[in-house]
């Protein structure tokens, strides 16, 4: 196994378009080197992208925020301004692991594991973030919700590598949230994950979005529930047709973590009650 | 022990609670545990396993393995003892398959090599051709005519005629007349309940460091419940004789009765025969899931009648337990403590040991009692709630007494299970309100207790101090015990004792850790040979002083004359008869060695109170209190710590811990992020009250605490749900799923 350290995505995405048999991209190492250890993926190549210069930060872009790769959830929740900005995308990030491997776990890993079921995405895909890509075909700007393509997958090429998240600016009257269900109180993957991102007009919602992780092959945006919400106050009849939308975009698979009925069921409780928490942060905002 | 000796009362040491010896090193990092031993040209091993629940195996090629740089060697069935019968035939079985992998996780070869990786990747290189057989992990379905036959000629003689085969023991027991009760009852509730498989869960994966010469001789390190168990089942299974053998054990990180069993030690001493290199074995996380023992997964009818004044008229049980590919699930101790609570005129109780594709089981606290308090519990609550009767107040009208036939047969002796519940209801929890959503059960458990082989040596050193050799593994805190009881008995300070767990080869054999008897077992040798080294020191103070041994008492640390008449001596100090001991007689050591039978059971009610989120399912713990009579608690921090631990792995099995098996056969969830122990932040503070009724068979009145504390939380966890939820829930673990299904079930009933 060989393993680099270049000093920029440059180096790092040459180096991958050389390299032969498995490579992975090393930051947090919280999936990667598990998956190493328990003899999932054994990379022949591994590049350590912590390095780079600008991977550890949080900064100001616009309005809104540009995230290094290598930025832990730690880093994240102890970020005042971005979580004051942004409480449901911090709290989903949070939620991952433990207080160890929040010392570790970045978004972009999150992302790029490619599972349903990570907390970070529903809220990445709620908040309307977007990731730059650097290739061997050079540089493009990509939404994140068109990142995931099925479990394990994404719609990154061959030896492309992420280099920055970017979140949008806040705005006036807007807040987010996630919510997911685990029967533990910790350290559990979410069996159904909800990201609820809107803006208010007073007491009517003007824009929502609306995510559902663990209840399909990708993370979900689900429109149908943003719409049912979208001209209301969150009334009961709006919270009713929220929780109907969201359980009818769900198409789950029975395992071990959770069974179909059970997720379908529980992504309309979830809905309801992440809207709920949104609606209440963005009205008190300002 | 007999009873006719007097139990002591009056204690300096014992019911303080001083810090234990090995907590400094356990929380810095010096304590060495299984895979903390290193040893000079040592190998690392690695086992292969069988992917299917149920397989001939038809060829093993080991050449590419063998070919791969650093391997040393390559061991099967071969390499092991031929010709062992009985248990023996079984740890064998279990531990190396012979021609058929019996479940998904069996061992089949180990490999042993320079490093751990490179054994990882040759046992990969271990070439097995498999012929996959069919296979059955449900209980229910290993009993039905058409299940496939895990092994023929499993079963014993106690097997009735026209079972399954896989049905290879069978229970029958009780008095009275089961029928004429159920007809005296106003209320009869027959249910039915099911409990899966749980992980006894301890946190140190299995691991040690053996070698075997060529000779015949070999030494063992290893984390294990019990050395001497070790000690002489690898030298069984290798092949050689037992006291060439000299087991070592580590500090243990939990075991509670899943290192009772040997898995990993005759592996490496094959190994290392095989190479005359020391070999060590570690077991990973998936691999203690899928091949050593979780507890039995049960299948269990329970009936009870009940008078509308609420007493029981009789009690019957059909217990099923599936315990693997082995004979072994302990359905008669479910069968024996299902109504054991109970002073029951009629009591009926059935058991099936069932064999099935899943790894052996092993014992986990109290084996097979919590499942039968499951669904005992359950009914009795039923009936309590259908005919409008306070759960305490009932129990307390049924309770097992002084003098109660046990639904086991014996008589009871003194027993503490009416000042529980007695301490249960005075508690303010029983009393306190619930808030909306929350639910209250309560439960009673038993469990027998256990004395067993034991010898211990208690030595003298020159200046004052003793060292106490005893031969049961530290699993709960009995170094501070055993030197609390040394303290006490010699009169000196507990910083003066240092206890160590000796090796196989400094003392006589004792039996395993386990069935909680340490405290009581342990403890009384430990009184007997302070005692022993009493009676010496006061010989040699007699010898001294010129005067009849008879004429000479032990009191505050100090050998005194016995009264005026014994003659005017100035008190000699055990330090000052210990710096002379060389030129008085030699080296002073007690000892004792017996196998103490008079373990006294213990009873223990617990009160839940847990809140239902009827929208997802889920359940938390709200508040939890355990009562229970320890006899006499030694150290009461480590009495409630036993309390504490039974209670939290009883939410975890409650709640959501369980074996998932696929369509194949195949363990779904063998790592701790899907087999779902509880964490901290899921748990309350558990509360704790000590009953203190005192064992007659103990000369300090000492029970075994460690076990009871896990048979009622499945009950009472269950009563509580059940309460809070509205509706009753038969079937562990109570996960989400299966509450909105029952919540969903019962609404479509109206």
């Amino acid at each position: 196994m060989q393993y680099h350290t270049p000093g920029n995505f440059e180096d790092a995405v040459s180096i991958a378009a050389k390299a032969d048999g498995v490579t992975r991209f090393l930051a947090g190492g919280t999936d990667v080197l598990v998956q190493l250890r328990a003899d999932i993926v054994t990379p022949d190549v591994l590049i350590d992208i912590k390095k780079i210069d600008g991977v550890k930060d949080i900064a100001r872009e616009g309005g809104g925020w540009r995230i290094g790769v290598a930025v832990t959830g730690a880093e994240m929740s102890e970020h005042s301004e971005l979580e004051a900005e942004w409480p449901g995308l911090v709290e989903a990030m949070d939620l991952i692991g433990s207080t160890q491997v929040q010392g570790r776990a970045t978004l972009v890993g999150n992302l790029c594991n490619g599972s349903p079921a990570a907390d970070s995405v529903p809220a990445m895909f709620a908040a309307g973030a977007s990731v730059s890509i650097i290739g061997p075909n050079g540089s493009r700007k990509v939404a994140v919700a068109d990142i995931p393509t099925g479990p394990g997958r994404t719609s990154l090429e061959k030896d492309e590598a992420i280099t920055a998240v970017h979140i949008p600016a806040r705005g006036k009257n807007g807040g987010d949230a996630y919510l997911r269900f685990i029967p533990r109180t910790e350290m559990d993957i979410a069996v159904v994950g909800c990201g609820v991102n809107l803006r208010v007009d007073g007491d009517t919602i003007s824009e929502a979005r609306v995510s559902l992780g663990a209840v399909a092959p990708t993370v979900l945006l689900v429109q149908a529930a943003a719409d049912a919400i979208i001209g209301t106050s969150l009334d009961d009849a709006a919270m009713d047709a929220l929780a109907a939308a969201a359980s009818a975009a769900c198409n789950p698979i029975d395992d071990k973590r959770g069974t179909i009925k059970f997720r379908t069921h529980v992504a309309g409780v979830l809905a309801r009650r992440a809207a709920k928490i949104a609606y209440d942060r963005a009205r008190a905002s300002k | 022990m007999g009873i006719n000796e007097k139990i002591t009362s009056d204690f300096k040491v014992v019911g303080t609670r001083p810090n234990r010896p090995d907590g400094v090193d356990k929380v810095t990092g010096r304590a060495k545990f299984g895979a903390d031993a290193y040893a000079p040209g040592m190998l690392h091993a690695a086992i292969v396993r069988s992917p299917h629940a149920h397989a001939r195996i038809v060829k093993i090629d080991t050449s590419k393995a063998e070919a791969l740089k650093g391997v040393k060697a390559v061991v099967t069935r071969a390499d092991f003892a031929e010709g062992l019968t009985g248990e023996n035939w079984n740890i064998l079985e279990n531990v190396m398959a012979s021609d058929t992998a019996l479940y998904d996780g069996h061992a089949v070869a180990a490999v042993a090599a320079t490093s751990a990786l490179v054994a990882r990747d040759a046992a990969k290189l271990v070439e097995i051709e498999y012929e996959q057989l069919p296979h059955v992990t449900d209980v229910d379905k290993a009993m039905a005519p058409d299940a496939p036959v895990i092994r023929e000629g499993a079963a014993d003689k106690s097997v009735p005629e026209g079972l399954h085969p896989n049905v290879v023991r069978y229970h029958d027991s009780g008095h009275g007349d089961v029928e004429a009760g159920f007809a005296e009852a106003d209320l009869v509730i027959e249910d039915h309940f099911k409990t899966e498989a749980t992980h006894q869960g301890y946190i140190e994966p299995h691991a040690c460091l053996a070698q075997l010469g060529p000779d015949g001789k070999g030494e063992v390190w290893c984390c294990t419940q019990g050395h001497f168990n070790v000690q002489k089942v690898c030298a069984a299974l290798v092949g050689t004789e037992t006291s060439q053998i000299r087991v070592t054990a580590s500090e243990i990180g939990g075991g509670f009765g899943g290192k009772t069993v040997v898995f990993i030690e005759p592996v490496a001493l094959a190994l290392s025969r095989k190479t005359n290199r020391p070999v060590k074995l570690v077991m990973s996380r998936s691999e203690v899931f899928r091949a050593t023992g979780p507890t039995a997964s049960t299948s269990m009818d329970v009936k009870i009648g009940m008078t509308k004044d609420g007493k029981i008229t009789a009690g019957k049980g059909v217990f099923r337990l599936q315990g693997g590919a082995f004979p072994g699930a302990p359905m008669e101790f479910t069968a024996m403590c299902a109504f054991a609570p109970y002073a029951l005129e009629n009591v009926h109780q059935i058991g099936y040991d069932v064999m099935s594709n899943r790894p052996k089981q092993a014992a986990y606290r109290a084996p097979g009692s919590p499942m039968a308090a499951f669904a005992v519990e359950s009914v009795i609550d039923e009936l309590c709630n259908q005919l409008g009767l306070d759960p305490i107040e009932v129990r307390l009208k049924n309770a097992s007494k002084q003098g109660t036939k046990a639904s086991f047969g014996p008589k009871f002796d003194r027993i503490g299970l009416v000042e529980t519940l007695e301490a249960a209801m005075a508690h303010p929890h029983f009393s306190a309100p619930l808030q909306p959503g929350q639910g209250r059960g309560i439960s009673c458990g038993f469990w027998f207790n256990h004395g067993g082989e034991t010898a211990v040596s208690l030595a003298l050193s020159e200046d004052g101090t003793v060292a106490l050799s005893v031969g049961t593994p530290d699993i709960g805190g009995s170094r501070a015990s055993m030197g609390q009881i040394v303290a006490e008995e010699l009169g000196i300070a507990y910083e003066s004792v240092r206890t160590t767990i000796a090796d196989t080869a400094t003392l006589g054999y004792n039996e395993i850790s386990h069935g909680s008897r340490v405290t009581y077992a342990t403890g009384l040798a430990t009184i007997k040979a302070a005692r022993d080294v009493v009676k010496k020191l006061s010989a040699r103070a007699a010898a001294k002083w010129g005067i009849d041994e008879e004429a000479v008492i032990w009191e505050d640390g100090c050998a005194k004359p016995a009264g005026p008449n014994a003659g005017e001596f100035e008190p000699l100090p055990l330090a000052k008869i210990a710096r002379s001991m060389g030129r008085t007689g030699g080296p002073i050591v007690g000892h004792y060695e017996a196998t103490p039978e008079g373990a006294g059971v213990s009873f223990a009610t617990h009160i839940v109170d847990a809140e239902v989120d009827k929208e997802t399912g889920q359940t938390k713990v709200v508040r939890y209190t355990v009562v229970q009579d320890a006899g006499k608690a030694i150290h009461p921090t480590y009495v409630e710590g036993q309390f504490q631990g039974g209670a939290a792995q009883g939410i975890g099995w409650a709640l959501n811990e369980e074996y998932i098996y696929g369509e194949d056969g195949r363990l779904q969830n063998s790592i701790f992020l899907d087999y779902r122990i509880p964490v901290a932040s899921d748990l309350p503070m558990i509360d704790t009250v000590i009953v203190e009724v005192p064992n007659p068979g103990h000369p300090y009145g000492v029970r075994g605490v460690g076990e009871t504390s896990i048979c009622p939380p499945l009950a009472a966890i269950a009563n509580a749900v059940s309460n809070a939820a509205g509706v009753r829930l038969r079937e562990l673990p109570m996960s989400p799923p299966r509450i909105l299904e029952a919540l969903e079930q019962q609404a479509a009933k109206g």
